[in-house]
């Protein structure tokens, strides 16, 4: 009886101070919506398409400015990735010159073992060519990113284990430009010279141009000849989805060996359940 | 209810009666035992079955424990072994058509130094001149070449008394001198005299085309 | 427990072995029948629990060490390559990372079940004092910890809590440079915090033995809080309470694995993904959820008191709330042990109990508006208890009478 009181108790007390929280939210940032993510949940898995499709806009979009400097060629054949075969990534990192101080003139062509090569030599060249703004590293970057949950929702992700805040902000940050044009802001608004405004961004004024728009990239169809629509919509989720994959690239495994370790830790907990109370039978306690 | 009640209570009681006389049998090794002395004057026909029924639940719950235990104990294990980086570099491809007839380039396999040696005619000739009663450790040149690419000698620049990294284009047999202890091979990486017990050895490798070589 | 002694060596060697070093004979009467009194509930079993968590952070730790470079340029990697590249690395640096968090959900437990059951008074006063030091120990093992993979949060959090000690009068400043290796947080403080992330868990351990040597001088209490009696009101530790102990451990890892295997960094925080940069603060720094209580603490004082500042003010404060659990066995002195026979207790410990939630939540809330008044609110109740509530209640409650025995109380209960 006393334990139900503590925890109805508890409970109240904690609903009471996230009603606080949620009254105190700012609402001058839109809310987030969760997308459909194929590697979230307990069975998600990486959508290899997806992912092949998101190599392609990173490479021809988001790679002239951002590094990804923990991203080797070899993990784009690597299980759970997006399953390009190891004779594509070979001719790929062919195409690639890698700085190695054994090499004549001090570079030669990718291997796969070799690291993705980044676009500037450091930090400070990187600042130079970008308005002083540093394009940041996509390596972990969908990891570094997230959204703020108020009250009830951060509590329930932790029994969904939802943790795909990242891709969905990046998702949203890339469709949050102002369309027709991106330096105009919300009247009121002071927006810096060279930045620009968006609706995801921490305090708005951005330094990135709107990076990608409807047809920027062109998907060849697939093998079955389907084709996947050339808009920014599908761009943001797919490059969000390939920044996931870069950013935790053995999730599929890791999900599929939990699921195999929760099924066994039950059934164990189960038979020790039995055992404990034979063991017990017969003493009061 | 009622009935079941009833059975709870002198269930209880007895077990408060057993409880005093065998309070200190509790702490033998023989406590299951004598819990189970303390049933059988009551259900003598049932007692069988029931111990039966008792080891395959704490034989099959320590079974389960065990899986569960190796599952484990692999992967702590299994950390040790190379990582994907190191295997990345198990297999590495060279260019060899940059090297000039009688000369050599060194290489880095596996950590190891790698001597990839363009060999002249005349070297050849001399180490397939050789009768193998001559040598230490036998093997003739095609053993250690490709066939059709007999010119390129792939060998780890390992000295095979201690490790020392021997020098090219010496000693007495015109191929590698190791200067740590005197031990002399010939123009086929092949042990001559010295101390070193066998030839130089050759890695594991083919040709991927005529100029590109997949070493490991 | 020499008086419990109930081994006798089988056959020659083993009483030759037993003449020199009792190790079989130790383990027998500390593991095997050792005499637990047979009403605990599954509160005992955390600490069981802990045991497993410091087990399993000991072996995840060691081996991460075999991958980690404690170097300001590499450890951000290093702690990549270690998730990326090493075989099966993501799961162990999971298990390490999230095993963290479980370690505190455990400790936390385990106290709060000590402080109602009265498990810190007499005669088990320096059992308690060893439990808080290991809760002491524990913090700063953490703390280190979470520096090494030297992402924005790892490297703030150093920054900040170093900066801690340079409130203390005159040695402050040469104190904190002494701490750091340097004037600000970098490479000497990132190798000195590894050396001492790797030892302290040792000593820890040997402060654990100490602790469970303390227990088994007077033995268990228990949730009715009277000695035992009898072997009557006992039963053998084997094979009752390792079965319990290990059914708890197994249902413990449950929520353990579901956060390591599905949510690996839902109890972190997502700039620690981002490296450690001097020049740049987050917007939003705060510490790991189990500091936030103590974090909320430091936060709450931010007035001068007399020739005092409030920085000083706030460290006395973040300070004395951990120290104060030192004295918590003078500071209740009702002879009753169990919160169970102690009517106006109960209500009170449930209260200090929504109090800590309270500072907790009030940690990680932005320091403005109504939070800054709610936590000073909750840093005054956190010590009203131990010093106003406690002593009062002590004097003035009337506890419920109490079972003569275990035994009678287990009965009673199976009457009710």
């Amino acid at each position: 009886m006393f334990k139900t009181k503590i925890i109805i108790a508890t409970v109240a007390a904690l609903i009471g101070l996230g009603s606080v929280a949620q009254a105190q939210d700012h609402g001058s940032t839109p809310h987030i919506e969760r997308q459909p993510w194929s590697f979230a949940g307990i069975f998600g898995t990486y959508d290899e398409h997806q992912l092949q499709r998101g190599f392609q806009v990173f490479r021809e979009v988001c790679a002239s400015c951002h590094s990804a400097r923990l991203l080797a060629f070899r993990n784009l054949n690597e299980e759970g990735g997006p399953g390009f075969s190891e004779e594509q990534v070979k001719a790929l990192a062919a195409e690639y010159e890698v700085a190695d101080a054994t090499a004549v003139d001090g570079v030669r062509p990718a291997v796969p073992a070799d690291r993705w090569p980044s676009p500037f030599a450091n930090d400070q060249e990187a600042r130079d060519a970008n308005g002083g703004a540093l394009p940041p590293d996509f390596s972990v970057l969908a990891k570094a990113r997230g959204v703020s949950d108020p009250f009830p929702t951060w509590a329930f992700n932790y029994f969904t284990g939802y943790q795909e805040g990242g891709p969905d902000y990046i998702h949203a940050l890339l469709n949050g430009y102002h369309e027709e044009v991106p330096e105009t802001a919300p009247e009121g608004f002071e927006l810096p010279d060279g930045k620009y405004y968006n609706d995801y961004f921490p305090g708005h004024a951005i330094g990135m141009a709107p990076p990608i728009a409807d047809g920027s990239v062109t998907y060849e169809p697939g093998e079955d000849g389907q084709t996947v629509p050339e808009t920014l919509e599908q761009y943001s989720t797919d490059v969000a989805a390939f920044m996931m994959w870069t950013a935790e690239p053995h999730l599929a495994g890791r999900k599929q060996t939990g699921f195999v370790v929760l099924l066994f830790l039950v059934g164990f907990a189960a038979l020790m359940w039995a055992t404990k109370r034979k063991i017990w039978a017969g003493i009061e306690h | 209810m009622t009935v079941q009640k009833v059975g709870q209570l002198t269930d209880r009681l007895r077990a408060a009666a057993v409880d005093s006389a065998r309070a200190d049998d509790l702490w033998g090794a023989g406590s299951v035992k004598c819990r189970s002395t303390g049933i059988r004057t009551l259900a003598t026909h049932t007692e069988h079955s029931s111990t039966n029924r008792r080891d395959f639940l704490y034989i099959a719950t320590g079974a389960v424990g065990a899986v569960g235990a190796a599952a484990v104990v692999w992967p702590l294990i299994n950390q040790l072994n190379p990582d994907a980086s190191t295997l990345a570099l198990a297999t590495i491809e060279f260019d060899v058509g940059a090297i000039e007839e009688g000369q050599s380039v060194t290489i880095t396999w596996r950590g190891l130094p790698v001597f990839v040696r363009h060999r002249t005619a005349a070297e050849i000739e001399e180490a397939k001149a050789v009768p193998l009663a001559d040598l230490k450790d036998p093997e003739t040149d095609e053993q250690r070449t490709k066939p059709d690419h007999e010119q390129w000698l792939v060998m780890i620049a390992s000295c095979t008394h201690l490790g020392c990294v021997p020098v090219g284009e010496s000693g007495d047999f015109d191929g590698w001198f190791c200067p740590c202890h005197g031990s002399h091979y010939d123009t086929a990486g092949r042990i001559r005299r010295g101390p070193a017990p066998k030839n130089l050895v050759v890695p594991p490798y083919n040709f991927v085309s005529d100029t590109l070589v997949q070493i490991g | 427990m020499s008086e419990h002694s109930t081994y006798t060596p089988n056959n020659a060697v083993e009483k030759w072995f037993d003449d020199r070093l009792p190790v079989v004979r130790f383990a027998k009467e500390h593991l095997m029948d050792f005499p637990t009194p047979k009403n605990l509930n599954y509160f005992w079993t955390f600490g069981a629990i802990l045991v497993m968590c410091l087990g399993i952070q000991i072996v995840t730790g060691i081996i991460l060490a075999m991958h980690y470079t404690p170097n300001v340029a590499m450890a951000f990697d290093s702690v990549e390559h270690i998730r990326r590249d090493v075989n099966g690395g993501r799961m162990i640096q999971a298990f390490h990372a999230v095993g963290a968090s479980m370690f505190f959900v455990a400790l936390y437990i385990h106290i709060f079940r000590g402080m109602y059951y009265g498990s810190y008074k007499a005669p088990r006063e320096i059992l308690w004092i060893l439990g808080v030091l290991i809760f002491l120990l524990t913090m700063a093992t953490a703390f280190m910890g979470y520096v090494l993979p030297w992402g924005q949060m790892s490297g703030w959090a150093a920054q900040v809590i170093t900066n801690i000690f340079s409130y203390i009068p005159i040695v402050g400043t040469p104190l904190l440079e002494l701490l750091r290796g340097g004037f600000t947080v970098g490479n000497p403080t990132l190798n000195r915090f590894f050396s001492l992330h790797y030892l302290l868990p040792f000593v820890i351990a040997a402060v654990v033995a100490l602790h469970i040597w303390a227990l088994h001088v007077p033995g268990n209490n228990n949730p009715v809080g009277v000695d035992v009696k009898s072997s009557r009101d006992t039963v053998p530790f084997h094979p009752y309470y390792t079965m319990k102990d290990l059914f708890g451990m197994v249902l413990f890892l449950i929520p353990f694995v579901w956060f390591a295997f599905f949510a690996p960094d839902i109890l972190g925080h997502p700039d620690n993904y981002v490296m450690y940069n001097s020049q740049v603060t987050p917007s939003h720094i705060v510490p790991e959820w189990y500091f936030l209580p103590f974090y909320a603490i430091l936060r709450a004082i931010d007035f001068n008191f007399l020739f005092i500042n409030s920085g000083l003010l706030g460290v006395i404060f973040f300070g004395a709330s951990i120290l104060i659990l030192f004295f918590l066995p003078w500071l209740d002195t009702s002879k009753v042990r169990s919160g169970n026979f102690r009517p106006m207790f109960k209500w009170f410990f449930l209260i200090f109990l929504v109090n800590f939630i309270a500072l907790t939540y009030l940690g990680a809330a932005p320091a403005e508006g109504i939070y800054v008044i709610l936590a000073k609110i909750c840093t005054a109740y956190y010590f009203i208890h131990f010093l106003v509530i406690l002593p009062v209640l002590s004097r003035i409650e009337t506890p419920a009478p109490l079972p003569t025995s275990i035994s009678e109380s287990v009965l009673g209960k199976a009457h009710a």
